[in-house]
């Protein structure tokens, strides 16, 4: 098992024909990603890497059934390629993009809610089931499979701790990048709730940053509905108040959102937080030692 | 993006939310003038930076005769003024804005801004005005009303008279009130504003009400839209590194160590800035230079970082994913030829072919190029290295 996604998702790519889908789409196909089709407005009917292109989200999943979107579109298009896959049935959408206004997202969010969908990002890598499906644009070959959870709303940071994991002997069941901005599609919370329900899930490695509440929020939720072991990291220990660190969401506010109020509030809820990224890997080691 | 205050009113004014008159101005000579031409006996002159907390580092006085206003402005324009927000190095004034004096009966807080928990716009008063919000916040924080507002309906109008009731206003002053909150949503929503402040917000003897202080910053990802608040950038009031490093599409933010960093990705590099803090060293730095990081990227990165004097040795830290280690390590190399680094460079490659790329950093032979073998070890190195062990 693992969460959102599996081997029998049925793919398509938003933004299929621009430099960014083309070249992530080929690398999906080639970890073996069902990818049923494309869409590209205006080339509906052409054929790229041997799929179908077609000119609205509604006409691919008419014609393929797909239930799961990757989204590479420029921001300004962002919020709207959202609200079309979501209003065509699309189950599951992954936005890649990253810098879509927060007006926009924040539209954009109460609508796929309303339909019915789930959206994962925007601004994040996507998610990976290992050796089932990749949707997104992370290193497929560093994702083994086993049963932790990752769950991160970095990219390289995500890689990073991955790697850690599966050098320490450990596999993944399901990673689950949730991204960077200020308003996200998919919270800590929502996909704890998953993994909570999945059986091959055994514990979860959660990374958090500076600004927002979201990590606060899932400590709460962890202490009192999460059965699992749950090891965290929070980047930005170091970053100072008021400056954005790169993501459009990871700034502190006032005196809201620290690394450490995050951390105190994990540790409170029973979560191992490693103080060090390095040390990621070893802390979830020791832990699924003792199961 | 933030903009001055005089630029903050100027949008208010189009928006018909309510100002004293006033005047930004550059050289001393034209202070007079411009005080004669707003009126009035007694005028505010005020320093023109994006940092808060002006008044407190004298960057904003008070003058009852033109000869004051004049005084004033050439003691401020030109000084370095350092507030609680500048840091200790202060921020230069290139400008002053003259505002007429105003007769003032309460000072009330009026802002909005994104509340992340809910996922919506919030607009937050209180009668706590000219106060620093934030104290507020932590120590009275009943003080603050709030009301979140769902930008599918917007503002409404029960919403403003809670906040006005609140806050103790009369009948008329609700009416007026209610003008001025609408149109302060109207132009946060319209210009995708991320924070709007009224501190103080003066309602005056004859119960009207005026913004004293304004503060816009606005979402940088929406400003593709906004070619006219782009026209009011202030390249003066921005840290040039960051400046520059924004031009190449890279992210960095100047800190206070010696430690620089270069990392792709912006979750590795807080980490990675955090790492060497645990190592018990100091950042000089936050650079992301993307996911991909090329050998173009990586130069300027050097570049960028080697501007601070401050730096002693340089962490790179590269989980090479789709793009390939051995790629990389030739971008570092290639990188070095064309930005001459004296100072040590700690390289951590981790990911695909990290093993190849330790093999091409080995062979160049070059000095101070010392590879590191994960993440720990290569923050070990690099604080070591800047303290010159």
């Amino acid at each position: 098992m693992s969460i959102f996604v599996n081997k029998d998702s049925k793919v398509i790519i938003q933004g299929f024909t621009g430099k960014e889908g083309t070249f992530h789409a080929q690398q999906c196909i080639e970890y073996g990603t069902n990818v049923v089709g494309g869409i590209t407005p205006g080339k509906g009917g052409q054929n790229h890497l041997d799929k179908d292109v077609y000119n609205t989200v509604k006409e691919a999943v008419e014609q393929t059934g797909a239930d799961v979107s990757l989204i590479f579109v420029p921001p300004a298009y962002g919020a709207d390629a959202i609200m079309e896959a979501a209003a065509a049935g699309i189950k599951i959408i992954v936005c890649i993009t990253e810098g879509i206004p927060v007006k926009d997202i924040m539209i954009a969010k109460k609508f796929v809610i309303k339909n019915g969908s789930i959206l994962i990002g925007p601004n994040c890598p996507g998610i990976i089931t290992p050796e089932e499906t990749k949707i997104g644009i992370m290193p497929g070959f560093i994702f083994k499979k086993g049963s932790i959870g990752l769950i991160s709303k970095s990219g390289t940071l995500t890689y990073e701790a991955a790697n850690q994991i599966v050098k320490a002997g450990l596999g993944i069941s399901t990673a689950i990048g949730i991204g960077g901005d200020p308003i996200i599609g998919t919270s800590f919370i929502d996909a704890l709730e998953q993994f909570e329900k999945d059986d091959e899930t055994k514990a979860v490695v959660m990374i958090g940053e500076i600004g927002g509440d979201l990590e606060i929020q899932a400590a709460k939720y962890i202490k009192e509905h999460f059965s699992k072991p749950v090891v965290a990291f929070i980047a930005g220990q170091t970053a100072p108040k008021g400056k954005r660190m790169g993501h459009a969401g990871a700034i502190i506010a006032g005196s809201k959102g620290t690394a450490s109020e995050k951390m105190d509030a994990l540790k409170a809820a029973g979560v191992s937080v490693a103080d060090s990224p390095a040390v990621i890997g070893e802390t979830i080691k020791n832990i699924m030692d003792k199961l | 993006m933030k903009i001055h205050e005089y630029q903050a009113k100027e949008l208010f004014a189009m928006y018909d939310i309510p100002i004293p008159k006033g005047k930004m101005i550059h050289n001393p000579e034209d202070a007079m003038e411009a005080a004669r031409e707003i009126g009035g006996g007694v005028w505010a002159v005020k320093a023109q930076i994006h940092a808060g907390g002006r008044g407190k580092g004298g960057g904003v006085k008070l003058a009852r005769s033109l000869t004051e206003v004049s005084d004033h402005a050439k003691s401020i324009l030109g000084m370095n003024l350092v507030t609680a927000q500048t840091g200790h190095e202060g921020q230069f004034v290139r400008k002053v804005y003259i505002e007429g004096g105003v007769d003032i009966a309460k000072e009330f807080y009026l802002g909005m801004v994104l509340d992340r928990a809910s996922e919506l716009p919030v607009m937050m008063v209180s009668t706590e005005g000219g106060m620093e919000i934030e104290k507020v916040a932590e120590e009275t924080p009943g003080k603050i009303i709030k009301v979140y507002i769902d930008p599918l309906y917007g503002l409404q109008a029960f919403q403003i008279m809670e906040m006005g009731f609140k806050i103790g206003l009369h009948k008329n002053q609700l009416k007026e009130f209610y003008f001025f909150a609408k149109k302060l949503y109207e132009l946060y929503i319209d210009l995708d504003a991320s924070i709007v402040e009224i501190n103080p917000l003066v309602l005056t003897n004859d119960d009207k009400f005026l913004a004293l202080d304004a503060k816009i910053a606005f979402d940088d990802n929406a400003l593709y839209r906004h070619d006219d608040i782009v026209g009011m950038r202030d390249f003066s009031e921005e840290e040039p590194a960051e400046m520059e490093a924004g031009k190449y599409g890279l992210n960095y933010v100047k800190l206070d160590g010696n430690v620089g960093c270069m990392v792709n990705g912006a979750g590795l590099a807080m980490s990675t800035m955090d790492i060497i803090k645990h190592e018990g060293g100091n950042p000089a730095n936050f650079l992301d230079v993307g996911g991909g990081a090329s050998a173009s990227t990586v130069a300027k990165g050097f570049e960028i970082i080697l501007k601070d004097q401050n730096v002693k040795a340089i962490f790179v830290n590269i989980f090479g994913g789709i793009v390939r280690c051995d790629r990389i390590a030739n971008g570092i190399l290639e990188a070095i030829k064309l930005t001459k680094v004296t100072v040590p460079i700690i390289v951590r490659l981790d990911g695909t072919n990290s093993e190849e790329a330790s093999e091409i950093l080995r062979n160049a032979n070059i000095e101070n190029i010392i590879p590191a073998k994960d993440l720990a070890d290569g923050a070990k190195l690099a604080v070591k290295a800047a303290e010159g062990k």
